[in-house]
């Protein structure tokens, strides 16, 4: 590991102000961003700690929830409101990590947790999101775990988390509060940058950027799923997941929010594929269509290929439940 | 940089590197050598030490982070005395070589806790506790603790014979 200063911080407030730098880095539950830094993927020259700033609570917002941003994976798994009315959340964070990741890892530490593609993790391969420019050892190299959809020429790259798919479902907001103090909110898919030519830049943060919070609108749907296939039955990331808020009315899918992972070089959410379901009645043909819809534009490698038939499973398996 | 650690109930004042984790300055810089470095990438769960009654890996957290914070080790479990899950161990044989084991006596220590508090799990039906500690319910909830000696079904016979005496 790199050498760095460390400064816990004490205000929220004056937390973005030391957070600014290039080379600086807010560290809460520490559980992905300490592994890369160990193995110098990552390297900041500064480490502002925000675990004990007053950010750790659930509180009732704007008819929702706002769930603070150093709230653990834990307490929010087994959060009695989020368990009542986001059950899909619950899933999701539980069918992640490890009991014990899960007690430090937080909420904004999870949405900007980084890829595992192992040629991001491995220094003696060339990777594009660790030194732009470099080329990319995955294309052509082993690609179980990488994406399909929002790929680009420079990087093919997964988003891993599992809370951030259910969340996208959830049509959550991130709270930032910018270096100047002004806080904004932006929904999950302007918070998160396809790899494009930037693969290095995966978030709209900036220097000084501070994750205060997730805000979560009332529910849209009480007919929620999360579904996650991996190659083990515990502690591994998802090779496909989707997460469905589903509201019905009279046998027709009055709402639909659906979200995946495993597939996405960002959680991944499609608008023609909510807008494909809402208003019809459930059948086989329909998930089949939404299905498509979902991955007319992916790009496939020979390790990926097998993804879009267990999408399209998984996806039918999940509306099936939601709309039963 | 000084750091102030309170590990089973005694606070020790040192002076570490930025860098060092929690679970470096537990056995090289105090000397309590009982939480082990498997993989040092949270894997594997050797290192799970409790953080204010929480089970946390200690290879992935720096000491610095955890100032004034209420850790236990494997060494603080006893007191005198082994503590019921330790006595379990011995009893169900719970390990061969015994490297994993201060992790899985850590782990499933704040697991039955959890257990306790209601917490749901990945296998769990319904969302609604309470929980009972059945063989799949154990098995997902312990999953962050591997045993290269595959020694599971001591460890959780173990686990099992205290949590249903819980």
């Amino acid at each position: 590991m790199r050498e760095f200063d460390y400064v816990r911080a004490t205000d929220t407030a004056r937390a973005s102000v030391e957070g600014q730098g290039a080379e600086t880095r807010f560290i809460a539950g520490g559980t992905n961003l300490l592994d890369l830094m160990k193995l110098e993927v990552m390297a900041p020259s500064k480490l502002v700690d925000i675990s004990r700033l007053p950010l750790d609570r659930i509180e009732e917002a704007d008819g929702g929830l706002r769930i603070g941003a150093t709230v653990t994976n834990s307490d929010l798994a087994a959060d009695p409101r989020i368990r009542a009315s986001y059950p899909v959340l619950s899933r999701a964070l539980l069918a992640g990590a490890s009991g014990q990741l899960r007690n430090k890892a937080t909420t904004g530490g999870n949405l900007l947790q980084r890829t595992r593609c192992p040629y991001f993790y491995d220094t003696d391969t060339p990777c594009n999101k660790r030194s732009p420019g470099e080329g990319c050892a995955a294309m052509g190299g082993e690609t179980r775990n990488h994406a399909v959809l929002g790929t680009s020429e420079t990087c093919i790259a997964l988003h891993p988390s599992d809370m951030a798919v259910a969340m996208r479902a959830l049509d959550a907001k991130v709270e930032v509060q910018g270096a100047g103090g002004e806080t904004n909110s932006f929904a999950m898919e302007e918070f998160y940058l396809l790899p494009s030519d930037t693969p290095h830049i995966e978030t709209i943060l900036e220097s000084g950027d501070l994750i205060t919070g997730v805000h979560l609108p009332a529910p849209r749907g009480d007919r929620q799923v999360y579904r996650k296939v991996r190659d083990r039955a515990s502690y591994a990331f998802a090779l496909v997941s989707t997460a469905a808020v589903v509201k019905m009315e009279d046998g027709r899918i009055a709402d639909a929010a659906v979200a995946f992972g495993g597939l996405g070089t960002m959680p991944w959410r499609d608008p023609e594929v909510d807008a494909a379901l809402t208003g019809e009645a459930p059948s086989r043909a329909l998930f089949d269509k939404a299905a498509d819809l979902l991955l007319r534009e992916a790009e496939v490698t020979d390790g990926t290929a097998f993804k879009l038939p267990l999408a399209r499973r998984v996806l039918r398996a999940v509306l099936e439940e939601a709309t039963a | 940089m000084q750091i102030d650690l309170t590990i089973n109930q005694k606070s020790y004042s040192l002076e570490l590197d930025s860098r060092v984790t929690l679970l470096d300055a537990i056995r090289e810089h105090v000397g309590l050598t009982g939480s082990k470095k498997g993989c040092d990438h949270g894997q594997c769960g050797a290192c799970t030490v409790l953080v204010n009654g929480r089970r946390i890996n200690a290879c992935l957290s720096l000491a610095a982070m955890h100032d004034g914070d209420e850790i236990t080790t494997v060494e603080g479990l006893s007191d005198g005395e082994l503590s019921p899950l330790q006595a379990a161990f011995i009893k169900e044989d719970g390990f061969q070589c015994g490297y994993c084991t201060p992790g899985q006596l850590c782990s499933a220590t704040g697991m039955l806790q959890e257990i306790s508090e209601g917490w749901p799990s990945h296998v769990s039906d319904s969302l609604d506790g309470p929980y009972e500690l059945s063989e799949a319910e154990l098995s997902e909830r312990m999953s962050g603790n591997l045993c290269r000696c595959s020694c599971y079904p001591g460890i959780n016979a173990a686990i099992r014979s205290v949590g249903e005496k819980a």
